[in-house]
């Protein structure tokens, strides 16, 4: 039980009010005539399947029953922005690696903190005596 | 003006029509009475319905002209005009669901289709598809948050907002018209479970139903 901000009605709904629909972004061939199978088998079954930082089509099927774009961290399950179909994604793979790269906490798998992961692998470890 | 053919749905000549409540109504030899009722339930049977779909100015201007409303323009909200009788409501950035009392709507769809005239749009008449029923009483809240996972409280949901959620395990859509009561939209093919959800419900609370 979580809630999603929905683009549309503009406020968070319950989580149970939506729909997955699979990877966002996708873009028809343009010219479908003059497409090699090998094309036109990507846009039809091959989606990624990053860890981390990955854009969602989702659907708000109970409420205005319109379509949204999620970005979801898929390792901490965190949704990180929603935006409406048409717009792009302030927050990619991209500046995720740039925001990680200059220290500011990021939502990443296992250390959200900074600082957290030990700085010497030897000091988590259990010392025999 | 389109070439959309248009009908009058609504029978005009003696044949009886049943409400999606009706079997559900029927059903019950006598219906629930409760002495001092904390929930009070009534049916508001055979309204009309319209879904009204397209560009948010235009279809303001035309119901500015035919309706003497304005569209509501924020998500989720509910407009009725000074009676009370008429209202409309944000389904989605293109959708508004008009309500009117029965009889009126085959006349004001045609209305709006001809001040819409080329514009790209569409009217649905939904009167037959769905019901409204009218929840009151001091515990009707309580109801409803046993029903729905919608935050019901006043601050987060004021008089003039409407939303379609999740109630028990079928969709309906719930708006607050005015101060002490809640308004239902349900579908017909889920109204007698509501009706029976409702009833379950309530009934710690004294419920009492009325025609």
């Amino acid at each position: 039980m979580f809630y999603i901000y929905c683009p549309y009605c503009k406020e968070h709904r319950e989580e149970e009010e939506f729909h997955p629909r699979g990877q966002a972004h996708l873009l028809r061939p343009e010219d479908p005539e003059n497409t090699s199978d090998e094309e036109w088998g990507d846009y039809l079954f091959f989606r990624d399947n990053p860890r981390g930082i990955h854009h969602e089509m989702w659907v708000h099927s109970v409420g205005c029953r319109k379509f949204f774009n999620i970005t979801r961290n898929t390792v901490t399950y965190e949704i990180l922005e929603t935006y409406p179909m048409g717009e792009q994604p302030t927050i990619t793979a991209e500046t995720e690696r740039v925001r990680k790269e200059q220290g500011v906490q990021a939502a990443d798998g296992g250390w959200q903190t900074v600082g957290a992961r030990p700085e010497n692998k030897a000091l988590n470890e259990e010392t025999s005596s | 003006m389109s070439d959309v053919k248009e009908f009058q749905s609504r029978p005009t000549d003696t044949s009886r029509a049943e409400s999606p409540l009706e079997w559900s109504l029927h059903e019950q030899k006598s219906l629930p009475h409760a002495s001092n009722p904390g929930v009070i339930l009534s049916e508001k049977p055979f309204m009309g319905q319209l879904i009204l779909r397209g560009g948010a100015i235009v279809m303001d201007e035309a119901v500015r002209e035919v309706m003497d409303m304005a569209l509501p323009a924020k998500p989720l909200a509910v407009v009725s005009d000074d009676s009370g009788e008429r209202s409309i409501q944000w389904l989605s950035p293109d959708e508004w669901l008009v309500i009117v009392p029965g009889g009126e709507e085959f006349e004001l769809e045609q209305k709006l289709r001809q001040s819409l005239g080329q514009a790209h749009f569409s009217i649905v008449n939904v009167s037959g598809g769905q019901t409204l029923m009218s929840l009151k009483g001091s515990r009707a809240r309580e109801v409803l948050m046993k029903s729905i996972s919608y935050d019901v409280h006043p601050h987060a949901f004021p008089v003039g907002k409407g939303v379609s959620t999740t109630f028990a395990k079928a969709t309906i859509i719930v708006r607050r018209t005015q101060e002490d009561g809640w308004e239902l939209i349900l579908r017909r093919s889920f109204a007698d479970y509501c009706y029976r959800w409702l009833l379950d419900a309530s009934r710690e609370y004294g419920v009492s139903v009325t025609r």
